[in-house]
């Protein structure tokens, strides 16, 4: 029998529509992505039926992670400034100019304000370091000299009034910290503010769901 | 004279010493650019953050300004207290425990779809206004939760049980400092029930 002979293929492909797809996918990812801010701390935030979304500008952030360490930060490069300009006002913490822009480039603040100087002084990877194992600002059920957060909170207020309060907790933090916070902010007046969650979706046949339709009718009418 | 070549290989015969020119093929290898280019999308998928995160306003009672005339008592029949308990257990008990001589009765369920925590709270919104269709309560009274987390619950159960108050459509609620009386509710039915 005489062999059959396969015509024998080029192995090259047209790479142009595979280029194609590649740069379209990364102009749309270009165009989507908001980078990460750079956070001290890791949390993953539990998940709610809220859809409210995070407002971008003026919001005072207070971390809180799984131990209960907190970290503090507002969002604004100048209002940073001006804080830590307050603070080292009023708290005589003697600091340079170049270490208050380190605050004010920098991201949440997790250190008691006796260590606030030699922090601010170090170079960015040696903050990064230490905010593996920073202790959190200390703070207290009561508004005390020691409350910490209670000073930043009211210096941030001053510094920028329309500050919405956004508190951003891990899902097994555990119930006391999150009350000490909430006391915090009780004790300087403060009933009203924000939880960061994650979004889920809304359990059929609840009446959540029911409410939701009656306004999606309403609104096509 | 240098000439252009631009016949395209018809046979042509030039004299001796003029090179043909070679024809270059117009084609890319493009692999290398596509390399490129997916290796820009996988840096910008982590770096990225698709989901902006949502946030759930949440008001506490002001506890300075309210004074005592201000003040609106709960009925003890539209009121249920919920306990938020360790490893998100849940006690709850309708009514405010206010008569010591009468321990309610606690009853224990979970976050969870079938017979959870909010089913217990569906049925305590329409005993209430079964109560109002009777005539032995107001139209303005509303089913009231007391939301009490116990020292050794989480975050997530407090978020998760605002979470259900949204659900369910339960206007009337408040997140109150849990009581050692409550706390005693919970070890005595943990001591009943054998729970560690």
């Amino acid at each position: 029998m005489p062999k059959v002979k396969l015509p024998r293929k080029s192995t090259n492909i047209d790479m142009t529509a595979m280029c194609d797809v590649a740069f379209l996918l990364l102009s749309f990812f270009m165009l989507a992505t908001k980078f990460k801010p750079d956070e001290p701390v890791q949390v993953s935030t539990p998940s709610s039926v809220s859809d409210i979304p995070l407002p971008d500008t003026s919001i005072m952030l207070i971390t809180i992670d799984q131990a209960g360490r907190t970290f503090f930060a507002i969002d604004n490069k100048n209002k940073r400034k001006e804080l830590i300009e307050n603070m080292n006002e009023y708290k005589n913490l003697g600091l340079t100019d170049d270490e208050m822009n380190s605050f004010a480039i920098g991201s949440s603040l997790g250190v008691p304000l006796r260590q606030l100087k030699s922090y601010l002084a170090s170079t960015p990877d040696d903050q990064r370091a230490f905010d593996a194992a920073a202790p959190g600002i200390p703070l207290d059920t009561a508004i005390t000299e020691a409350n910490e957060l209670a000073h930043w909170i009211r210096s941030a207020r001053v510094v920028n009034g329309k500050l919405r309060i956004c508190i951003k907790a891990d899902s097994k933090t555990p119930y006391p910290e999150i009350q000490r916070i909430v006391k915090t902010l009780g004790g300087l007046d403060i009933f009203k503010f924000n939880l960061i969650t994650a979004l889920e979706g809304v359990p059929e046949g609840s009446a959540l769901a029911r409410i939701q339709l009656e306004e999606a009718n309403a609104k096509s009418k | 004279m240098a000439e252009m070549d631009t016949s395209s290989g018809g046979g042509h015969k030039k004299g001796p010493g003029v090179k043909k020119s070679k024809k270059m093929s117009t084609r890319v290898d493009l692999t290398p650019m596509v390399d490129l280019g997916f290796l820009l999308i996988t840096f910008f998928i982590f770096t990225t953050t698709m989901a902006k995160p949502k946030t759930m306003e949440i008001n506490m009672p002001n506890t300075k300004q309210i004074e005592e005339k201000d003040q609106t008592k709960i009925k003890e029949s539209t009121a249920m207290t919920i306990l938020l308990s360790q490893d998100h257990r849940i006690y709850y008990y309708e009514g405010l425990a206010t008569d010591p001589t009468q321990p309610p009765e606690l009853k224990v369920t979970y976050f969870r779809e079938k017979d959870g925590i909010r089913d217990a709270i569906i049925s305590k919104i329409e005993k209430v206004k079964a109560l109002q269709a009777s005539g032995q309560l107001d139209a303005k009274d509303k089913a009231a939760f007391l939301i009490k987390p116990d020292t050794n619950s989480s975050y997530k159960d407090l978020v998760d049980i605002l979470d259900e108050m949204t659900i369910n459509d339960a206007r009337v609620f408040a997140i109150i400092d849990i009581t050692p009386v409550d706390q005693e509710f919970i070890a005595l039915t943990e001591k009943a029930s054998g729970v560690q």
